[in-house]
């Protein structure tokens, strides 16, 4: 079982960051087995092929726009996540959805893909989440740990 | 009836740049470069410890992290005028040009090639006959009639399928795709073989950086990477020997594929060789230091005005005034207040937008010069400016990738080809070439000096009372990046970064003169309006740090079509016809 855990954003546009606070925060409560890695992505593209080929399971967090209320957390698997990928608002969308698709010629997609998404509230500069986006943040972080555990590797935090 | 094209960003977040062209007679007439989006990233910084924004400023731009990292740290090194050691000099040139033969792989495969090869194309390809062409022009041990004959399948599997996936939506079948079938199947399966070639050099920024997409290891003074020879989790003779390996199989990569499919697909498309010039004043700066100080460069770099190798004119050193006191960057037609060309110590980046005037305000990107005027920048930049300083290895590869493209040809390509869209790929190809070279040399010049018992590599800045200033350049993928830092008692106090596609982005500058990109779409061909392939092949040629989207307009303002372009693949094209 090999599990990526990738968060992705700018931080230095607010809440564009929240996918990679998720992750440092995550690394911060809980203690990890080797199977899971975590993977500041920022806002890159095919630097990220390697790290993402060939694992069983792959969990994105990320700021996404889907028109809910800001702080809101949405969570989409598999095949419920390229439509979004395709209408979202974030400077790094080019980017992500080819590496995903580069990885299905290459036969190396991930068996299986969850997403956790965050609707921002600012996307200012700043390197700061807005109030609202840092009280979800424990409950993404929650809730990744969760996927983790569902998957059948236990995790403990701290 | 003239048509105005707009590439326009998919939303203001997510697209950075917009091209807007008038088109006369299947020719652009005029053309405006817009960069959507404001980077403030410069205020960030203010009041902080100068020791931190390299990783903080390397957070700039998802596409390019490390070379921020890089000129932030040599801005601040200037500003101390302080030296690091070689081996810290060493390292980071090798996570420079690691970083710089990935990127050209992946700009030349993966987001560009698709301009010119038809994917569908190859699935009338001859393998065979792929073979011979392809035996004919390089030993490479991926060119059998086997590899191709598999491509072609696996292709033909996604294509039967459906699912096309990442190539997807390309402009195939557009008047303006030259290749053969047989190229066409060349091309695609050395994009997939890039796709594996491109992971070794990203390994390699990957060990020497700590970590990727951004890496860990830069700091102001040196690096931070511990070398001990037999130690465990520092950089060691296990990890070196690793290191050594992918830069073999890079070198190997980049000298028998990727130089000889730039020659071969560009000697099918010699039209190319008249379109896309530009503006013809071409600057970059010398890098790879070898010294502490930054004194002496492995590779040179200056200013090569209106093309003439006979006038270039080098730049010798880290703050070297010649390139200090030439650049200047001009608001006039960028949303930002202010008024007169400034330079960068002195910049402000105080925001006031308008709309889109075709004659005012229209970009984001402010318009830097050079000794006052507009300058292209870019592995063009970088290739005329070591040929005319006389780089062995750069006039070895110049030459190659020109007689290679002649006998494709049949006819004679001269030097002066290279002033053009296609030109620009096949400069990148030939820095590419150079850079890989020096991958290898900077990794023997760092074991050596290891081997002499030297392992120092961090000096302890030390910050003065009072205000300094310095300039840190780094010649980037993209070409030109200086950052600019006022330090006041420690702490940050101004802070600007000019980065490569600023210069060749810019808007209009202080006399009203265009921009690389403006100047370089004036008449380029467009065969069908609905689908601008060629306007995107010119501004793919610079390798764009952006995502853009084309809105075609009717003369009375009413959108006919939108193409969503992203720079990585066609595969984000959509909504035709919305």
């Amino acid at each position: 079982m090999r599990i990526v855990v990738l968060g992705v954003g700018n931080i230095l546009l607010t809440d564009e960051g929240v996918g990679v606070r998720a992750i440092e925060e995550l690394g911060r409560r809980y203690q990890l087995p080797p199977e899971v890695e975590l993977i500041d992505g920022g806002t890159s593209a095919m630097e990220l092929l390697d790290d993402l080929a060939n694992c069983d399971l792959l969990i994105i967090a990320d700021c996404v726009r889907a028109g809910k209320a800001p702080g809101d957390l949405l969570r989409l698997k598999d095949e419920e996540i390229p439509a979004l990928f395709r209408t979202k608002l974030s400077p790094h969308q080019v980017g992500l959805p080819d590496v995903l698709a580069t990885l299905v010629i290459t036969h190396e997609a991930p068996t299986h893909t969850v997403l956790f998404g965050v609707e921002p509230e600012s996307l200012a500069t700043s390197m700061s989440l807005t109030p609202v986006v840092g009280a979800t943040l424990p409950h993404l972080v929650d809730a990744i740990a969760q996927e983790i555990i569902a998957a059948g590797v236990p995790i403990t935090p701290c | 009836m003239s048509k105005r094209i707009t590439i326009d960003p998919i939303t203001r977040i997510e697209g950075h740049l917009r091209i807007d062209c008038e088109i006369d007679g299947g020719k652009v007439k005029k053309a405006w470069a817009s960069g959507q989006m404001w980077r403030g990233v410069e205020q960030i910084l203010l009041g902080r410890d100068p020791r931190d924004a390299w990783a903080i400023t390397q957070r700039i731009c998802g596409v390019c992290t490390t070379v921020h990292a890089i000129a932030s740290v040599r801005a601040v090194e200037n500003a101390l005028d302080m030296e690091i050691p070689v081996n810290a000099q060493y390292i980071r040139n090798l996570i420079i040009l690691a970083h710089a033969v990935h990127d050209h792989i992946v700009h030349f495969y993966h987001l560009s090639a698709l301009d010119w090869v038809d994917v569908v194309s190859a699935l009338k390809a001859d393998p065979a006959k792929t073979a011979q062409l392809a035996e004919s022009l390089s030993t490479w041990k991926g060119n059998s009639r086997h590899e191709f004959a598999a491509v072609k399948d696996r292709l033909a599997g996604f294509v039967g399928g459906g699912q096309l996936g990442v190539f997807a939506n390309g402009y195939w079948g557009h008047p303006a795709m030259k290749l053969t079938p047989e190229v066409n199947l060349l091309a695609v399966s050395h994009y997939l073989q890039a796709l594996d070639i491109q992971r070794k050099a990203n390994k390699v920024v990957a060990i020497l950086g700590s970590k990727t997409p951004h890496i860990q290891n830069v700091a102001v003074g040196g690096v931070a990477n511990s070398i001990n020879p037999d130690g465990q989790s520092v950089l060691n003779v296990e990890r070196l020997m690793a290191v050594k390996g992918w830069i073999d199989e890079l070198a190997d990569f980049v000298h028998n594929v990727y130089l000889v499919d730039v020659a071969a697909i560009g000697a099918f498309y010699a039209d190319w060789t008249g379109y896309g010039a530009g503006i013809m004043d071409y600057l970059s700066v010398p890098d790879l230091p070898l010294d502490g100080k930054g004194t002496q460069f492995a590779l040179p770099g200056g200013y090569v005005p209106g093309g003439d190798l006979t006038k270039f004119k080098p730049i010798t050193r880290f703050g070297d005034p010649y390139f200090k006191d030439g650049v200047e960057e001009s608001s006039k037609h960028a949303w930002y207040k202010g008024s007169g060309p400034l330079h960068p110590f002195k910049g402000e980046t105080d925001p006031e937008y308008t709309d889109f005037q075709d004659n005012g305000k229209y970009s984001w990107v402010k318009s830097p010069t050079f000794l006052g005027k507009p300058a292209q920048v870019g592995p063009l930049a970088r290739v005329l400016a070591m040929a005319a300083a006389k780089h062995a290895p750069t006039l070895k590869y110049l030459t190659q990738v020109l007689d290679t493209a002649s006998t494709v040809a049949g006819t004679k390509i001269p030097l002066a080809a290279v002033h053009s869209t296609i030109g620009r790929h096949a400069a990148r190809a030939v820095s590419c070439s150079v850079q890989v070279d020096e991958l290898d040399n900077m990794w023997h010049r760092l074991v050596d000096n290891i081997g002499k018992g030297d392992v120092h590599t961090f000096n302890k800045p030390e910050f003065p009372k009072g205000e300094v200033e310095g300039v840190g350049f780094h010649e980037a993928p993209r070409g030109v990046l200086s950052h600019w830092v006022v330090i006041d008692n420690g702490k940050i106090k101004n802070y600007q970064a000019v980065v490569p596609t600023t210069w060749n982005a810019a808007p209009r500058n202080e006399n009203d003169q265009p921009g690389p990109y403006e100047m370089s779409l004036l008449n380029n061909p467009v065969a069908d309006p609905e689908r601008p392939l060629e306007v995107l092949r010119t501004v793919h040629s610079f390798d764009p740090c952006l995502a853009c989207a084309v809105h075609v307009l009717d003369v009375d303002g009413s959108q006919k079509s939108t193409v969503l372009a992203g720079c990585f693949s066609p595969s984000n094209q959509c909504e035709i016809g919305s």
